[in-house]
């Protein structure tokens, strides 16, 4: 087992790698949150649908005024990862975590669906990754540790269709998998693979998927993100996802593992609320034995991340007045290219922010059920089970695909010819199934269907001496097919970013240098694209790409994004960091000066008139050292040095401020000495806080001139009472 | 024929707004697992090459080999046996372990001859 993971060092992909050939998942099967009945205690806050707190985590920016809490919603959140280098997913994984992702769902490489059997090795992908179980097991074996390192389970997600959904089921749960999505329907429709083998193969996956407890997502959200008026076809949305329920457990699924995948089928400018509110009531009320999969639309991401994530809270709005066992994100710049990973972040941000503003908004709004919502909701569900009497009628479900009844833009019972018709002859691996014969055999747990197993054998698996379901030893693994296209060669090429002291941007592998620059621009629309390509160029930017425009105004301008690639390498040992300052507690601040009753004087020496910056140190009003409660004689300006030390010993101040502007011939460093001098002379040294402020003073100066503290541009009220403190607290005082 | 659908959904509405909200809903339950009935049996009743490999995988078989043995065993014509019985055969006959029997079936497609 690897060791656990340390918050400050970067996950060890060349580690979680190692090994990967004896290593089988601690546990098996979904998690949900632990969600208190009484509610979670949070800082000053009483949280009223909130899930227990992660060990470690990083909240929204603005948690730094409540403690720093980051409480975690009720519901499962979902982030979806695709950059086709699942070794450099695993570091996006670990930063979604952090900042509350526990549903971590894994893209497959384009065209995995269409390949006749399992995929091995870690090639690399396009928008996505090749699933394989390499690239399974050492994802499970990096969730495994990212958990721990969050203290909340993760459930690792990925796609049980196409014409191998039976083995990829297998290898799921031989994996560990804990959830997938898994829907014939999708296959037939939006896969073109033959309708029989679809459902053929569909029972099996599920029945060895019930066996791992993998929770099942539907893929009926994809008839909204195609049809061409998504928001039309909702009675045609919940047939669909009321076929691969029926199905699901009528083949032995547990309802409690049965997920529709639901997405508000619109966003504004559209009134989004007149459709989504009721067609998400209209749902729950019917598959209230089913959980609930609430997604974000795609359908209408723009290049404006901004505008996608205002759709996003949205559609979490709607989650919340209904309700959402798992709320699924997007990554706000899903519209513009491959999703960067700092997205990914901010795709969770989005459900957080919304689901803790919005804590309980149950018990303070009800639906009104008995205006036009409920209207809307009843005509709904009378379409859909018209629609499915239609189908019915006209011969079953194979009848109505081959007759494009679904997917058409149209609202029921309206058609517009645009569905997607399949021919039960036609598709991908048509005519592959084969009738089982009397004495048909599978000698293995999990299997569906007729199956003859010899007399007195009392468990299936006993007759091959236990199936790898039950004896994990006995899994096959295959570690690489093509060692040029794998994990190990990419490493090999970003060790130095990764692990020596090379330093680019990244936005989705590690080294790729991407970085997205954003600015106004003066001109028309056409002149503002070619000017952002030619100043990136000037940049110094690789590949240069306008990836988002809009128009402020036709003649006036347009605010641009462009990405492009930095070209340099940038080498860690060289980057001066100034030494941080560590402040203390703002309450163990206000304690130390109550106890002294700490007093300073201040003033700004030397031939010096300004006044602004020391006012500002020292007043309320700016967040001065008098908001901590301490108490000063301020001197003015242009005071001599001498003047403000007699003033100390007559006030029986604890401290001198001064500030020194002007630096002209290094007079500041003059006055600073000639303080500090002074001090010493008089045997007063050890008594009196020295301080100096100024903007062309910096922290190093102390050291230089003899003073306790130096501060410069920047800095705060509370750094100076910091500073005092901390000299009070080493010379015994406090 | 758009025509008489949509006249035919009329008369259908208004027979379904005669319900309650809890009959609605059992209707369209009632309607799903009608629907899926006979696929369900469709399933039961049959195999796929996908289905017989996903088994060869449960009996320790890699992948690879499990592609090839279920080709070999859909030529000899006796998926329908399913490839797991088919493997499981070889095996008590030739004496030898389940991956051993694959690797056999792989070697020799003559193996499968006069099985059953």
């Amino acid at each position: 087992m690897t060791k656990q993971l340390d918050p400050k060092q970067k996950l060890d992909i060349e580690e979680i790698l190692t090994d990967l050939e004896n290593y089988h998942p601690p546990r098996k099967g979904w998690t949900w949150r632990e969600v208190p009945a009484e509610g979670v205690e949070m800082g000053p806050f009483h949280y009223k649908d909130m899930s227990t707190p992660l060990k470690q985590s990083i909240g929204l920016p603005a948690s730094k005024y409540f403690d720093y809490i980051d409480p975690q919603p009720s519901c499962v959140v979902t982030t979806e990862i695709a950059s086709g280098r699942f070794e450099d997913d695993l570091r996006r994984m670990r930063m979604a975590a952090w900042h509350g992702a526990d549903h971590l769902m894994v893209i497959r490489t384009t065209g995995q669906s269409h390949i006749d059997g399992l995929l091995e090795g870690t090639p690399e992908g396009v928008g996505g990754v090749p699933i394989t179980r390499k690239q399974i097991r050492a994802s499970r074996k990096a969730c495994d540790l990212i958990e721990e390192e969050v203290g909340r389970p993760i459930n690792f997600h990925s796609y049980v269709s196409g014409v191998a959904g039976p083995e990829v089921a297998v290898l799921f749960a031989e994996e560990g998998i804990n959830g997938a999505h898994q829907d014939p329907q999708y296959n037939v429709l939006y896969r073109n693979v033959n309708m029989y083998r679809s459902f053929v193969d569909a029972a099996e996956a599920k029945r060895v998927m019930t066996g791992a407890r993998i929770f099942q997502i539907d893929g009926a959200h994809n008839a909204n993100a195609t049809a061409k008026a998504g928001w039309l076809v909702m009675p045609e949305l919940m047939v669909q996802h009321g076929i691969n329920c029926a199905f699901s457990a009528a083949v032995g699924m547990d309802k409690e593992l049965i997920g529709l995948s639901t997405v508000p089928p619109d966003a504004p400018p559209a009134p989004k609320l007149w459709y989504d509110l009721p067609y998400a009531v209209a749902l729950r009320d019917f598959f209230s034995e089913y959980k609930m999969r609430a997604q974000q639309n795609t359908r209408y991401i723009e290049a404006d991340v901004e505008e996608a994530i205002r759709t996003h809270t949205i559609d979490t709005l709607i989650s919340m007045l209904t309700s959402a066992d798992i709320q699924s994100t997007i990554t706000p710049d899903e519209g513009r290219n491959v999703p960067w990973h700092y997205n990914n972040v901010r795709g969770v941000q989005t459900v957080k922010q919304t689901w803790a503003a919005l804590d309980g908004i149950k018990e303070l709004l009800t639906l009104n059920h008995e205006g036009p919502l409920g209207e809307m909701v009843r005509d709904i569900k009378v379409r859909a089970v018209a629609f499915l009497e239609e189908i019915l009628e006209i011969g079953g479900y194979f009848a109505a695909v081959e007759q494009g009844f679904f997917v058409d833009s149209g609202k029921y019972p309206q058609r517009n010819g645009d569905g997607i018709a399949r021919d039960g002859k036609g598709g991908v691996a048509a005519n592959s199934i084969v009738a089982r014969d009397p004495d048909y055999l599978a000698p293995v747990c999990d299997h569906f269907g007729d199956n003859h197993l010899p007399e007195g054998v009392a468990h299936v698996c006993d007759l091959i001496g236990g199936c790898t379901l039950c004896q994990p030893e006995k899994i096959v693994y295959i570690d690489e097919l093509d060692p040029e296209d794998s994990a190990d060669k990419r490493l090999e090429a970003t060790h130095p970013y990764r692990k020596g002291n090379l330093i680019k941007p990244e936005a989705e592998w590690a080294g790729d240098g991407t970085i997205l620059t954003q600015f106004f621009v003066p001109l028309p629309e056409d002149f503002a694209a070619a000017y952002g390509l030619e100043m990136a160029q000037r940049l110094g930017l690789q590949d240069p790409q306008v990836v988002n425009l809009q128009v402020m105004h036709p003649a006036e301008g347009c605010f641009v994004e462009v990405k492009g690639k930095v070209a340099f390498d940038v080498d860690v040992t060289t980057l001066k960091v100034p030494e941080k300052e560590i402040i203390l507690p703002e309450e163990e601040l206000r304690a130390a000066v109550k106890e002294v009753g700490l007093t300073v004087v201040a003033g700004t020496v030397g031939e010096d008139e300004h006044s602004v910056g020391l006012r500002e140190i020292l007043d309320i009003k700016h967040g001065g050292i008098e908001k901590y409660g301490v108490k000063y004689h301020y001197l003015g300006t242009s005071v001599p040095v001498g003047k403000l030390l007699d003033a100390a010993i007559e006030t029986g101040a604890h401290a001198i401020l001064i500030s020194t502007i002007i630096s002209h011939n290094d007079v500041h460093k003059l006055q600073m000495r000639k303080l500090a001098d002074l001090c010493i002379e008089r045997g007063l040294r050890d008594k009196l806080i020295l301080i100096a402020g100024g903007t062309q003073v910096t922290r190093e100066m102390a050291a230089e001139t003899g003073l306790d503290a130096t501060f410069g541009r920047g800095t705060k009220g509370i750094h100076v009472v910091n500073a005092m403190v901390k000299v009070l607290q080493g010379r015994g005082v406090l | 024929m758009t025509e008489d659908r949509i006249a035919k959904f009329e008369a259908r509405r208004a027979r379904l707004e005669q319900l309650s909200d809890a009959e609605l809903k059992n209707r369209f339950w009632e309607l799903c697992e009608e629907l899926m009935s006979p696929i369900v049996d469709l399933a039961r009743t049959h195999t796929s090459p996908s289905i017989e490999r996903s088994v060869l995988l449960r009996m320790g078989v890699d992948s690879v080999s499990s592609q090839g043995v279920v080709s070999r065993v859909l030529e000899a014509g006796l998926l329908g046996k399913g490839a797991g019985h088919v493997v499981l055969k070889v095996a008590e006959q030739r004496g030898v372990d389940i991956p051993a029997a694959a690797a056999l079936i792989l070697e020799d497609k003559d193996v499968l001859q006069g099985l059953w």
